[in-house]
């Protein structure tokens, strides 16, 4: 097995400043909390190298990463400076690269517990993020950390609240509800009438080209500021990609299958419900899940245009306006959120309702 | 080839003719209450032709008819030159070149990381799941704020906005790369090995070029997103210059026509640069030996 | 034929197999892929590996091709190990399907592996033009694969592994999705490259007639655990053949002799 040398880079920390006091440069055995941190990183550096059995590898790893994480956030509590601490810095990078090695190994572990890469993955980031932005001393408009977005999340609350149900409950929901419902029946209609999909299909394939979004401004123009115009930019966003996926999965039972269906004398309708729609609903799934990104982005983009005082958009574009960047950062945070679970759900059903299909197969 | 023409020009003419029907009939049903009121007022007696023409002649009308969108289209490129502030041909160009970086810059990062991602297991285990959450989030969402965040650090004009457009384009592309680049059939990548072919020689003979179908399919979504993107970067600018910035005065000022003239320009763009890739397509599939 | 014999003594084996054991780890039992496996394969010679599904001979092959590592045993390859043996190209494989890459012509299809190799451009178009005529495509070089009918595409490949001139050949079910048709005289273009270029082949078939009809000895392999029931020598028939000698007692003699052995190794209760 091979081991990477880079976080070796951690011997070098001593050699350079670990924080700064009022300008003072201070080092290592100067101040003990750092000492003691680097210590821990060190010894779990030279313990991991030690170690034959790679899962218990791992464990003494991030010890000495978490160590390498929290020491900038101990002395920036104690009230150091950090902006010019280079040793500080190599310590962190050394912590990142020991945690890239960390990674590298976790990636060979069985089936659930790989699940832990990207968690550890993400949670870096956030760690570096916040450990970057307070350390540097990066201007809140430029970038909060991330302990300031979750501030936000405290003392916003309400207002939070209250645009996640003006844009999704209200907009979101109702507009994806129509426009998928439409799009779906639309295709129904056009599969029995040929003639109406192959005008349609061109006009959908034009749509997916075409920055559908533009219209926000005309349907808050006609439907007025509330949730009535964000539901129906949705609506005109999401009824082409249901109708094209709906109208292509519909196409997917095979001949051989049709055949069989023809030689038991079932009718159209019987032949949709036991075999055209279960062939579909891959497709129709990949349909809801891609509107469900679409739906979010659509009532955000059209709430720039012209909201009651409430929503996602007009929280983003306002606190934009007044330098507000936590609480832009929290509501995107909500969106991500909001967005992520919207295609989880989506995906669970999807797993649920098509666990025959080839791909949810365990190879 | 009659048949053909029958069997595809037919069905699409006629709904584009029942469009264009139901675009004048839209009209007449949204601009009505407003004529109505307008001919009361006048105190004439008005019958159905003094409706249907003002109906249709509105200046600023709910819905402008498609003859109307036709001249404003054609008066907003030919009456002020093509480089002054108000022809739209150089709000379509602003548009165009933010979009065309952002795009070029989406399609080196995109590479960049779906090549990391094949080669590299630890990226491709904590990254890529990220990747495909990141999808899930409303980005275009960000693009006000970067817009300001790059706006403080110095950067204005043209950066901010193909920035926000090569992180809408850079991820169908990492995507569809990745998708392609392992699409090589795994009887091919057993051939490479008894040959014991390089990594290099593999990924250049081999896998490229049986990533390039999915390229190409992923590029023609990664332009069209970047359009989407410089447009809606466009919004927050306050106005100055774009086919957003087109789309955001004419709702501020009620400039219906002018709306749906930028409208009908920003589809004619993104069509463009999706029919340019489709071109550049064609291209390499014939220098590939034309059918796959 | 006791002379013979000792010829092929004489010169060093061009694959040595002794106790080759390959089993796969699955969920919930191990697989036996291989199980005590021993075989020796001289120059010149035309093995065909027989047997049903899930026997192992693919796998075998595959071993030998250092596609997969065995468990244990020994496996020599030019006298070196397999990974040594592919290293240094010291045979071509011609897979079940044709696998060439739909985005080069014919010609540069066959000069891949020569431009792996790094030789220069004269020399790759002079050996795929050779390889081409000798699998009876001239002609065709600058036509693409889907261009050309399956038992077309499938010479491309031959012509392929013979590029580099190795002196082992590896086939792998190579007309198993071709029609009985062109199976037939496929084959037959097969023996007289052989005869040919004199190379050792070792080929993995499904069909009795087809392994009778091109060999010098035959394994029949059977599955569960995958082994060798019987080696066949077939120097009764002449090594130069025609479809005739389908008809000939000797071959009837054989094929018998094969199916007996594949009926053995058969369990029909699954």
């Amino acid at each position: 097995m091979k081991t990477s040398p880079w976080p070796l880079i951690l011997l070098a920390v001593p050699v350079f400043p670990i924080a700064a006091d009022q300008g003072q440069a201070l080092y290592l055995w100067q101040v003990p909390i750092a000492a003691l941190c680097f210590l821990v990183s060190l010894a779990a550096l030279a313990g991991q190298g030690m170690i034959r059995a790679r899962e218990w590898r791992i464990p003494v790893q991030l010890i000495g990463v978490a160590a390498g994480y929290a020491l900038p956030l101990l002395l920036l509590g104690q009230g150091y400076q950090l902006s010019s601490a280079a040793g500080l810095w190599l310590h962190v990078a050394a912590a990142t690269l020991l945690l890239w090695v960390a990674l590298g190994l976790v990636a060979e572990l069985p089936r659930p517990q790989n699940m832990l890469g990207p968690a550890l993955f993400g949670l870096a980031l956030l760690m570096l993020w916040e450990v970057l932005t307070r350390g540097f001393e990066v201007p809140r408009v430029l970038l909060p950390p991330p302990s300031g977005i979750l501030g936000a999340f405290f003392s916003h609350g309400a207002e939070l609240w209250y645009d996640f149900h003006q844009t999704v409950v209200r907009s979101v929901l109702r507009g994806y509800v129509i426009g998928c419902a439409a799009g779906f029946a639309v295709a129904i209609l056009a599969d029995r009438i040929p003639f109406l999909a192959r005008g349609l299909l061109p006009l959908g394939n034009l749509a997916s080209a075409v920055p559908v979004i533009g219209i926000a401004p005309i349907m808050v123009m006609w439907f007025g500021f509330d949730w009535q115009s964000k539901a129906a930019v949705i609506v005109v966003m999401t009824f082409f990609p249901m109708m094209i996926n709906t109208l292509a999965g519909l196409k997917s039972a095979e001949k051989m299958q049709l055949d069989l269906m023809r030689s038991y004398a079932a009718g159209y309708w019987r032949t949709l419900f036991l075999l055209r729609l279960p062939t579909a609903l891959p497709f129709l799934f990949n349909g809801l899940k891609i509107n469900s990104t679409l739906a979010l982005i659509g009532a955000i983009v059209a709430e720039f245009f012209g909201t009651p005082v409430v929503g996602m958009g007009f929280r983003i574009s306002t606190e934009v306006a007044r330098m507000n960047l936590d609480v832009v950062w929290a509501t995107i945070a909500v969106a991500a959120v909001t967005g992520s679970a919207f295609y989880g759900l989506i995906a669970l059903a999807e797993r649920h309702a098509t666990a025959w299909h080839p791909s949810f197969r365990k190879r | 080839m009659t048949d053909r023409l029958m069997h595809h020009a037919l069905p699409v003419a006629v709904m584009a003719l029942a469009i264009v029907l139901i675009w004048y009939l839209g009209a007449l049903w949204l601009n009505g209450p407003q004529v109505t009121d307008a001919l009361n007022r006048s105190g004439q007696d008005w019958g159905m032709r003094e409706f249907v023409t003002q109906a249709f002649t509105m200046r600023r009308p709910v819905l402008p008819t498609p003859d109307q969108v036709a001249v404003e289209l054609y008066t907003s490129m030919t009456s002020h030159p093509v480089g002054h502030i108000r022809n739209l041909l150089y709000h379509t160009g602003v548009t165009a070149g933010a979009a065309l970086l952002g795009a070029a810059m989406g399609v080196v990062l995109g590479i960049l990381l779906a090549v990391g991602i094949v080669h590299l297991r630890t990226l491709e285990s904590s990254l890529l799941p990220w990747l495909i959450a990141s999808q899930t989030i409303p980005i275009l969402a960000i693009a006000p704020m970067i817009v300001v965040i790059l706006g403080n650090i110095g950067f204005s004009g043209l950066l901010p906005k193909a920035f926000i457009s090569m992180y809408l384009c850079f991820f169908p592309i990492t995507i569809g790369l990745i998708k392609g680049l392992r699409s090589a059939d795994p009887l091919s990548q057993d051939l490479m090995r008894t040959y014991s072919a390089t990594g290099s020689q593999t990924f250049w003979y081999l896998r490229l070029p049986s990533a390039l179908p999915y390229l190409f399919t992923s590029l023609k979504i990664g332009v069209a997103a970047s359009v989407v993107g410089t447009i809606v970067a466009e919004l927050p600018t306050g106005g100055q210059a774009g086919l957003g910035a087109r789309l955001l005065t004419g709702s501020y000022y009620g400039q219906t026509v002018q709306i749906w003239a930028a409208l009908v320009m920003s589809a004619v763009l993104s069509l463009t640069l999706v029919a340019l890739v489709g071109a550049a397509e064609r291209l390499v599939t014939r220098a590939h030996g034309g059918r796959r | 034929m006791p002379g013979q014999d000792d010829a092929r003594e004489a010169s060093p084996p061009i694959v040595d197999i002794r106790h080759l054991t390959l089993t796969y780890q699955t969920a919930d039992k191990p697989v036996y892929a291989l199980s005590d496996i021993n075989l020796t394969i001289h120059k010149g010679d035309f093995i065909s590996l027989i047997g049903p599904s899930g026997c192992g001979k693919t796998t075998l092959m595959r071993v030998i091709a250092d596609l997969e590592q065995p468990t244990s045993g020994d496996v020599t390859v030019n006298g070196m190990t397999p990974e040594a043996a592919r290293l240094q190209r010291a045979y071509g494989y011609v897979f079940q399907a044709p696998a060439l890459y739909p985005w080069r012509s014919v010609e540069r299809n066959v000069t891949l592996p020569l431009e792996i190799m790094g030789l220069p451009k004269e020399e790759r178009l002079a050996r795929a033009r050779r390889q081409l005529e000798l699998v009876g495509l001239a002609g065709f070089e600058k036509k693409f694969p889907w261009q050309l009918s399956g038992g077309m595409q499938q010479r491309v490949s031959i012509a392929r592994a013979l590029g580099f001139e190795p002196q082992l050949l590896l086939m792998d079910e190579p007309f198993g999705a071709l029609d009985e048709i062109t199976r037939d005289h496929l084959n037959l273009q097969l023996t007289r490259l052989w005869l040919q270029t004199r190379k050792t082949c070792i080929f993995v078939t499904h069909s009795i007639a087809e392994a009778v009809f091109l060999s010098t000895r035959i394994i029949v392999m059977s599955p569960r655990p995958g082994r060798i029931l019987d080696i066949i020598d077939c120097s009764d028939l002449p090594r130069e053949r025609s479809i005739d000698i389908r008809e000939s007692p000797e071959f009837q003699r054989i094929a018998h002799r094969v199916r007996e052995g594949l009926m053995q190794g058969h369990s029909y209760d699954d």
